[in-house]
């Protein structure tokens, strides 16, 4: 149906569902719905029928007063609240399942900066504005802003979380059907806002394997950051087991530390930022503040890929040269090649992973 | 003389044979500018306030209409990016900060307020005339401002960005919703004073009009809210102006905590434009029923629920912002509980109109289109307080169409329901009956054209914010703007027939509606003073007993029951 020029209802009234998370948020969508216009139904009909039945007919006609039992307004006082409390509880349980990351997701990042976002793959395949993930894969994204604050929303995904300036925030999500879908920025940031808009692209793993071959060949982010953990000279006091200045690094992610003002800590993607960054607001304990401040002198993708190569170093029981308890630890050149051997293993790990 | 109360009730429902325009009128106190801009009369304090409202109102309307021309088509045709991110904050600052917030209690707050309990001022005048003028210079400055090269932040001014990156005259912007902060506050504190100690005799808590409720949990709000925008404002004044890190993470400072500060007054502040209505709409359903209203202290105490709850909710902006999600968790069960008064009223209103005696009229038209609107904006409210649906309509036009729904839906609609239910004692008369039913329905309609699209363009993923977006959303926001025309096109109606209504409209009389409450016992446009001697109340609130047919023995004003 036309009206100048016009189709006229012919628009869309529901998004395209394309991740496992879908679902969940559609059925609460639903429910709401169906409980919303059941009850504004409901609402509208009485009122209309008041106003009908009870028109005033003389001038001089008052209302006839009403008993006002107390079981009513606790009755309906109960009505919303037990509605409400089903909204809670099944709308809790549905944000915990999107902001729980599974273990087996597989690492992106994005950095968003005022007007466009930067992804990279764990492969090291980096991309603008366009992201390409495998269907079926777990994808987890690190992100963060060079800049103001942006927010990462995939409507066919039904995610969304907001990308902050000096910290990580993660959102993850599993493609379910093959597509290119919109991303939009949807935190306010500026003059383009509107314009930082992108695309993911949802390929069968076999398509995406060919997309990835076809790509510019980069190294992984965790062997870049190996590199830059040389250039950076971190080896020289991050060496395997405690024997360094600054304490071992290998297997350290996401487990507890004791600090040297007696906090405990998470050592997750934001504590080895900040370590980097501003090193002695999270000391160690029994360690001394020596380590140089890098704020400023590093940039976040570079930090992405140092923190991706920390997190592959394996715990020091698990290196293969880790039993060599009695070497001399003043020896250096020993000691940075036991790192060293242990970040080769890890990243080839980490290639294999990635390769199946 | 002695009379005894009864006396007051009879009188203050006898319907008359003539109406007249009383001569003896605040109006006619003084014709000089000074007479106005000095005066310390509430009510000619509530006019200066309806006067400029209105043209606040006026403003935030023509930047609504450049944001809706420029969302026709989908590319960026009509505005620049820069001027379209100005016409949205704009918009936004205006509506919110002067227009919304002062509109109910700063022109019928001030002006009935007192008569209703049966005062002759509010207990500070001079504060009260202060109020406006800290309204008119922050609403002054915030012109300047944007006249001068405007603001881009969006009305909540989000940091890093306001504080480190927007070239706009933030700062200045800032100053100006700080200084309008002391208006709410000075009313605040002048109507909270007011009905503790100013009641007339007879007036008990349990007495009171449901407006009065409303307008005690609205200025508490005022009152304990509006000092943390202030703070947070100079906040981001201190980290602009003298780089102080407050909020800039390069500098050190949080940016969640600018929206933790922003969202503790915003949130609260919502409340202070919704709840007037509430008690205005509470006001009308009973009127218009001629019926108490139905579990009256459910009602009352509703308001005051809302208003405290309503501080411990505001970080259900905030569940995708990288808060905890067991933070998230405490703010999304916090935030359901606000539907049970809210529900608890629409419910009471229901009641008290069965068996009621329900006149076609149209504060009463208002205040129906009212309880829809408020309804599918409350029932939208708890999609968006579920955590897990948030996610994904989170700063989406799901969250403009909802709001727009509580604001103008409610908000608005309550301010016309006001403006047509006290406009006959205001001024001494009234409006023509048809012109307004039928403006009352053009704006219903134009209004639910304009926003309805907007939720389902919101569930689709349209982002908030944007001047331009992909082809598939065009023909929503078609219907949205062409909604919009129409909304305008209800708006202008009463302005042509309140403006003839001043000079032609037909006398109101004391009563016309035969409501019951103080300012109707007062003659119509009320004297300077109000009272001359304070009526004792022995009525409930919206009490009706038998309304006497025939017009009683005419009454000089100086014999009046209860006015010596």
């Amino acid at each position: 149906m036309e009206f100048m020029g016009f189709p006229l209802f012919d628009f869309p009234i529901f998004p395209e569902s394309a991740s496992t998370l879908a679902g969940d948020v559609d059925a609460i969508y639903f429910f709401a719905l169906a409980v919303s216009a059941v009850s504004s139904l409901l609402i509208a009909i009485i009122l209309f029928g008041f106003f009908a039945v009870y028109k005033r007919k003389k001038k001089s006609e008052i209302g006839t007063p009403t008993a006002e039992p107390l079981a009513l307004e606790i009755g309906w006082s109960l009505i919303p609240l037990v509605v409400t409390m089903v909204m809670f509880f099944w709308g809790a349980w549905v944000f915990l399942k999107a902001v729980n990351v599974p273990e087996d997701a597989i690492a992106y990042s994005a950095t968003g900066k005022q007007w466009m976002w930067k992804f990279q793959h764990p492969t090291g395949q980096r991309e603008i504005n366009h992201l390409h993930v495998p269907l079926g894969e777990k994808i987890k994204l690190t992100m963060t802003s060079e800049d103001v604050i942006h927010s990462f929303f995939v409507p066919a995904f039904r995610v969304k979380q907001d990308v902050l300036p000096g910290r990580y925030t993660t959102v993850w999500f599993e493609a379910t059907k093959t597509g290119t879908y919109h991303l939009f920025c949807t935190e306010y940031c500026g003059a383009e806002h509107a314009r930082m808009i992108g695309s993911v692209v949802v390929m069968a793993p076999e398509d995406y394997q060919e997309w990835l071959d076809q790509m510019s060949q980069t190294m992984p982010p965790a062997m870049i950051g190996e590199q830059l953990f040389d250039q950076l000279a971190c080896n020289s006091c991050h060496f395997d087991m405690d024997r360094g200045r600054g304490p071992a690094l290998g297997g350290i992610a996401g487990e507890r530390v004791e600090l040297a003002d007696g906090r405990t800590l998470d050592r997750d993607d934001d504590y080895l930022r900040m370590s980097i960054l501003r090193p002695s607001e999270h000391l160690v304990d029994g360690y001394q503040r020596i380590m140089p401040t890098y704020q400023g002198q590093i940039s976040e993708t570079s930090l992405l890929q140092l923190i991706a190569y920390i997190k592959s170093l394996p715990a020091a029981d698990d290196a293969l040269i880790a039993d060599d308890e009695s070497e001399e630890p003043e020896d250096e050149d020993t000691t940075t090649d036991v790192v060293h051997n242990a970040a080769q293993l890890a990243l080839e790990t980490v290639a294999v992973t990635v390769g199946e | 003389m002695s009379s005894t109360s009864s006396d007051t009730y009879n009188y203050m429902m006898a319907p008359e044979a003539e109406p007249e325009i009383n001569k003896d009128n605040y109006l006619n106190d003084g014709w000089r500018l000074q007479d106005w801009l000095l005066s310390l009369d509430h009510k000619r304090i509530g006019i200066l306030y309806l006067i400029s409202i209105t043209v606040f109102f006026a403003l935030g309307g023509a930047y609504a209409a450049l944001i809706r021309l420029e969302l026709i088509t989908p590319g960026g045709d009509l505005l620049s990016p820069d001027a379209y991110n100005r016409a949205f904050t704009m918009h936004g600052v205006l509506m919110v900060f002067f227009f919304l917030i002062p509109s109910i209690p700063a022109v019928f707050g001030n002006f009935v307020l007192p008569l209703m309990i049966g005062a002759k001022d509010v207990a500070f005048p001079k504060l009260n005339l202060a109020s406006w003028y800290m309204y008119m210079i922050g609403g002054t400055l915030t012109l300047v401002a944007m006249v001068t090269g405007g603001v881009d932040t969006g009305w909540t001014f989000y940091t890093p960005y306001s504080t480190a990156y927007s070239n706009t005259f933030v700062a200045a912007v800032a100053v100006g919703i700080f200084v309008n902060g002391f208006s709410s506050i000075f009313t605040g504190i002048n109507f909270m004073v007011t009905i503790h100690r100013m009641r007339a005799p007879g007036l008990t808590w349990f007495r009171l009009p449901l407006f009065i409720w409303a307008m005690y949990a609205t200025s508490l709000i005022m009152i304990l809210g509006t000092p943390v925008l202030a703070i947070t404002l100079l906040l981001v004044g201190a980290e602009r102006l003298l780089g102080l890190g407050i909020f800039d993470p390069a500098l050190g400072g949080d940016p969640i905590l600018f929206q933790h500060l922003f969202w503790f007054y915003s949130h609260p502040a919502v409340y202070i434009m919704i709840l007037p209505s509430l008690g205005v709409v509470s006001e009308l359903v009973a009127t218009f029923s001629r019926k108490r209203v139905f579990g009256y202290a459910f009602v009352a105490f509703a308001s005051v629920a809302i208003a405290v709850i309503g501080f411990v909710v505001w970080g259900h902006h905030m569940f995708v912002s990288s808060q905890s999600a067991y933070a998230g968790m405490v703010f999304s069960f916090l935030t359901m509980f606000v539907a049970v008064p809210s529900a608890v009223k629409v419910f009471n209103w229901m009641a008290t109109m069965f068996k009621g005696s329900i006149e076609y009229s149209t504060p009463m038209f208002y205040a129906l289109g009212f309880i829809g609107l408020f309804v599918i904006g409350g029932l939208t409210g708890l999609m968006l307080g579920t955590m897990g649906l948030d996610i994904h309509l989170h700063d989406t036009y799901f969250v403009v169409a909802h709001f727009h729904y509580i604001m103008v839906g409610g908000a608005l609609f309550g301010y016309l329901g006001a403006m047509h239910y006290w406009w006959p004692k205001m001024f001494g008369r009234m409006y023509p009956d048809g012109l307004s039913h039928m403006s009352a329905l053009v704006i219903f309609l134009g209004f639910n054209l304009t926003f309805f699209p907007q939720f389902i363009l919101g569930y689709l993923g349209m982002p908030r914010r944007y001047h331009v977006y992909p082809d598939e959303f065009q023909i929503l926001h078609v219907m949205s703007s062409a909604g919009a025309s129409v909304l305008a096109v209800g708006y202008m109606i009463p302005l042509v027939y309140f403006t003839w209504s001043l000079v032609a409209g037909r006398a109101a009389g004391r009563n016309p509606w035969r409501a019951v409450g103080l300012e109707w016992l007062l003659p119509s446009p009320p004297p300077t003073h109000n009272f001359h001697e304070i009526p004792t109340v022995d009525w409930e609130a919206n009490e009706y007993r038998e309304l006497p047919e025939v017009e009683p023995a005419p009454m000089p004003l100086r014999s009046v029951p209860g006015q010596a």
